[in-house]
């Protein structure tokens, strides 16, 4: 089966206008000694077929709709609102190509002005861009905007810091000046509960320093004092990067009222269903200051000639299509229709909404926490507030606590020995608005039959 | 229909909410008690409206673009085919859409055979030892393939300067050889519109950490002298970088790893079908050949006696480029389209994609100026009007083109055409498509003669006429502002 529309007569009669006996003619500027190889692809399916095929490879997984799942770890499962398919779905959202003609883009072009006005209102930046693709690389990104605004090298992120997100910069980094100063945030105890260690990051700020970056809440679940922190870097007249939960955020200070000139984070979780890791959406906002150094697509608003309200991509001069090498990055498809899935969802959800589900999570987290608290074994550390995750330190290695889970239906958190070694008795245990009350309970049921 | 549309923040009022959430089922905590209420937020002036009103504002919004599925959409370098609805269908299987990345790997099988599946297939249609689909886009390939290359500089001993890119190439090309801390060094096009032998011959030294192509190049041109290219660089140690978004055109007909080339992006949203979504997701894998394979980033799939796990044994691995493995969903879409099409369909795309391109050259070359008079492949492109018309621009002849109800194509890309349209027309377009296309477009050419005004004052049938993008830039407003 394909999807090639012509008839015979019309392939004979294109090439009776082109003016070769047989397409291939239109191939001699190929090698011929390459041309045409056996290529060992399966043959075509037919619509059924194919169904068939991908039904039964995705039946292969297990997936969190059908067990209760407790994994977060910077990819969490939000309810996502029917309308949001429907609407990102329709073929003129979805089939459109970047708004490089703005006259047959505008819906685009004005959910992308919407979508960087809520990043702005929920994160309290002055300037949103239209999206990076994920977390991880919009804080790269920010981390080298921070180095080229400042000009200096040094990155202060303390080891709270999601360590993908780190991973993905020292890739980012590679080929350009830059010192990354990882800084412990925290103390593992005899007992193996945690303890914050935040004066040693700001201690760690100097007149070198370009940029410190902080995530909030932190890889670990919580949040740690960002005003104080905020003055510091600003008397050494460094920069402070923050990336934050956007559903976090329906109850936290947003980042630009403690100083933070950088503001990026992970939208998908507002946007799309988990997706075995993307679909993403990374969020990028900063103070108009900084406005012609963000990387990435921006919608502004204008006028048409006849007065009329329209928007355009503007700002197009930072881009690669227009500055190449001197570009403030090469990003250039980035997750639009991500952004608009975020933007109808926290359209749907409001401010109410918003503050819902934060407070749904806060309250559903800490029941996990004080439920898994009283087993006898198990001890939550939690050394600051948190909203929805949390650490638990567990009488096993949390490899085979989790397969003992799963071998009763739950889906356990986040193995912590997968990224540090010591912490390989502790497990990162998230819970959204999505987690019910029996699934808490199947959990901590299922955890209380574990031998130490 | 297609009226304006207030914004979201303009259509809310105090009071309405459109959300539905379950009340709590564990005991209530006051916020104050989990959070201190300093590190809590004053007001959140989102937009309050009803499911309805949301409903009603995107669709309403939706009205006012233009997509593949309304109509032709030529636009050069960008392959808008057809998106077929069953990758879709796939892609929002329950199975493949709520997996979550930290599943341990006995409940991801079917994910991790999917991409291995996804990598094999990949590697036989391009001839490539290994890919990766961790990247999330064409230009994150890029950045991804070049850092690869500098691996393998440094694991040599010098990462070296320059990287030589031609003056047609994407802007992505230099933007990315820029990030990873080399000196882009522009090599011109010759008479045939291909790299000149000469000048490049002239940049060639032991500085140079490569060269990034596009093949075919941006004017739709096959590099003819592609195989010396690669000898010529690989004589120097440097590597040949592939930009493969016109791969559409070389489907079937040739795998680029037999031409010399050490690595090659795809952009799965261009040849693969995987939908645009007005600017992403894009999803884009990442070929290399042996030279270049221990420093794919890691992790990849492997595949042991049926079982399929994460593999992050690679010392020499560029690292991370990702989150996770890229864009997932988009991989399950391309995957769908390479089994639905099958050998003889992927011949078949590849194929018809240059014939359709060259038909459109043949039919239109009367009326538009041909630069570079050749054989072309998926694409065309044309230096303007032939007959030049007082005061008339490419712009003015693409934005009329929206009034015969196409999109424009390509306009002044690649930047070496004056005047450049650049139009692909992708193999899914049938020949009646393309001859109301071909009569407009001889029709906007004789009205550029007789009636300019239509071709100046164009469109004047989308839902707003030409915007004014010198004071969005000047005085950019790019959100709204809630009142004082």
């Amino acid at each position: 089966m394909d999807y090639v529309p012509h008839s015979n007569e019309d392939r004979e009669a294109m090439l009776r206008a082109i003016g070769v006996a047989g397409s291939e003619d239109l191939f001699h500027d190929i090698p011929a000694d390459v041309r045409h190889p056996q290529l060992d692809l399966p043959p075509g399916m037919s619509e059924p077929e194919v169904i068939r095929h991908l039904n039964a490879l995705s039946s292969q997984n297990r997936n969190v709709q059908e067990l209760p799942s407790f994994l977060g770890a910077g990819c969490y499962n939000h309810f996502i609102p029917s309308i949001v398919n429907a609407l990102i779905l329709r073929g003129e959202f979805l089939t459109s190509y970047t708004p490089y003609q703005p006259e047959l883009a505008q819906g685009t072009l004005q959910a992308m002005y919407e979508f960087q006005s809520m990043v702005c209102l929920l994160t309290g930046m002055d300037v949103a861009n239209a999206s990076m693709y994920d977390e991880a690389t919009a804080t790269a990104e920010a981390l080298l905007t921070a180095c080229s605004i400042t000009k200096r090298a040094k990155v202060v992120v303390p080891d709270t810091f999601h360590p993908t997100t780190l991973e993905v910069l020292e890739t980012y980094a590679e080929g350009r000046e830059l010192t990354l100063v990882r800084v412990p945030a925290f103390e593992l105890g005899d007992d193996g509960t945690l303890h914050d260690r935040w004066d040693a990051v700001v201690a760690a700020i100097d007149d070198d320093t370009a940029c410190v970056a902080v995530q909030v809440p932190n890889f670990l679940g919580w949040v740690h004092e960002c005003q104080q922190l905020a003055e510091v870097v600003h008397a050494h007249r460094a920069m402070l990067v923050v990336s934050a939960d956007p559903v976090a955020l329906g109850i936290l200070t947003p980042p630009g009222e403690y100083g933070a000139d950088i503001v990026t984070g992970e939208g998908h979780s507002l946007a799309l269903p988990p997706g075995f890791g993307g679909p993403r959406l990374g969020l990028y906002a900063t103070r108009q200051r900084y406005l012609r150094q963000m990387p990435g697509r921006v919608s502004g608003m204008t006028k048409d000639i006849e007065g009329k309200r329209g928007f355009v991509m503007t700002l197009q001069a930072r881009e690669q299509h227009i500055r190449r090498e001197k570009a403030t990055s090469n990003i250039c498809t980035n997750e639009a229709l991500a952004a608009l899935a975020f933007t109808i969802n926290v359209s749907w959800l409001g401010p109410e909404g918003m503050r819902k589900k934060a407070e749904l999570c806060l309250a559903k987290s800490h029941y996990a926490a004080a439920q898994i608290d009283s087993l006898p074994g198990y001890s939550v550390s939690a050394p600051g507030p948190y909203v929805k995750e949390f650490v638990v330190h567990c009488p096993a290695p949390v490899s085979s606590v989790n397969e003992h889970l799963l071998e009763r239906g739950v889906l356990g958190g986040f193995d912590l020995g997968r990224v540090r070694g010591e912490l390989d008795h502790h497990m990162l245990v998230c819970a959204t608005e999505l987690n019910t009350r029996q699934d808490i309970d199947l959990l901590t049921t299922a955890l209380s039959t574990v031998d130490a | 229909m297609q009226s304006a549309e207030p914004l979201i923040f303009e259509r809310s009022a105090p009071g309405r909410h459109g959300y539905s959430l379950p009340d709590s089922d564990v005991p209530e905590i006051a916020t104050d008690a989990a959070i201190p209420a300093h590190w809590q937020r004053d007001s959140l002036p989102l937009p309050e409206a009803s499911e309805l009103d949301v409903v009603r504002h995107f669709t309403r919004l939706s009205q006012r673009n233009y997509s593949i599925e309304h109509g032709f959409y030529p636009l050069g370098s960008c392959t808008m085919k057809y998106n077929p609805k069953v990758n879709d269908a796939a892609a929002g299987l329950p199975g493949f859409s709520f997996v979550h990345p930290h599943q341990p790997e006995s409940t991801i099988q079917g994910a991790l055979a999917l991409v291995y599946g996804l990598t094999h297939l990949i590697m036989e249609i391009t001839g490539y030892a290994n890919c990766s689909l961790q990247p999330a886009a064409g230009a994150h390939g890029e950045l991804c393939g070049v850092l690869m290359m500098r691996a393998h500089h440094v694991k040599q001993g010098n990462p070296r300067r320059k990287m030589i890119i031609p003056d047609s190439a994407h802007g992505t090309n230099p933007a990315t050889a820029a990030m990873c801390g080399y000196t882009a060094i522009e090599v011109p096009s010759s008479e045939r519109g291909t790299v000149d032998m000469a000048a490049l011959a002239a940049l060639l030294d032991e500085d140079v950490a490569g060269l990034m192509l596009t093949v075919p190049n941006t004017l739709g041109l096959f590099e003819q002298d592609i195989v010396e290219i690669c000898q010529m660089a690989h004589d120097v140690g440097a590597l040949v970088y592939c930009d493969g978004a016109n791969m559409n055109a070389l489907l079937g007909t040739v795998q680029p790893a037999a031409l010399g080339l050490d690595v090659l992006h795809l952009n799965l949203h261009k040849t693969f079908t995987t939908p645009h979504g007005g600017g992403g997701p894009g999803a884009g894998a990442i070929c290399v050949n042996e030279t270049l394979e221990p420093y794919l980033p890691v992790p990849l799939v492997k595949e042991e006696d049926g079982a399929y796990a994460w593999d992050y044994d690679r010392p020499d691995s560029i690292g991370r480029i990702h989150s996770h493995y890229g864009n997932f969903l988009n991989q399950v879409r391309a995957y769908t389209y390479i089994r639905t099409l099958g050998l003889e369909g992927i011949k078949r795309a590849g194929e018809f994609a240059v014939l359709n391109g060259n038909y459109l050259k043949e039919r239109l070359r009367e009326a538009y100026a041909l630069r570079y008079d050749r054989t072309c492949m998926h694409e065309v492109v044309f230096a303007g009007l032939k007959e030049k018309a007082e005061g008339v621009r490419t712009l003015d002849v693409a934005k009329r083109m929206i009034d015969y109800g196409f999109h424009p194509s390509t306009v002044y890309f690649p930047l070496i055409v004056p005047e450049a349209l650049m139009i692909e027309p992708t193999e899914t377009e049938n020949k009646d498509t393309l001859d109301a296309f071909i009569d407009a477009l001889l029709a906007i050419a004789e009205e550029a003669q007789t009636a300019p005004e239509l071709l100046k004052d164009a469109p004047v049938s989308a839902p707003v006429r030409r915007l004014d993008e010198t004071t969005a830039a000047r005085r950019p407003n790019l959100r709204w502002q809630p009142p004082e």
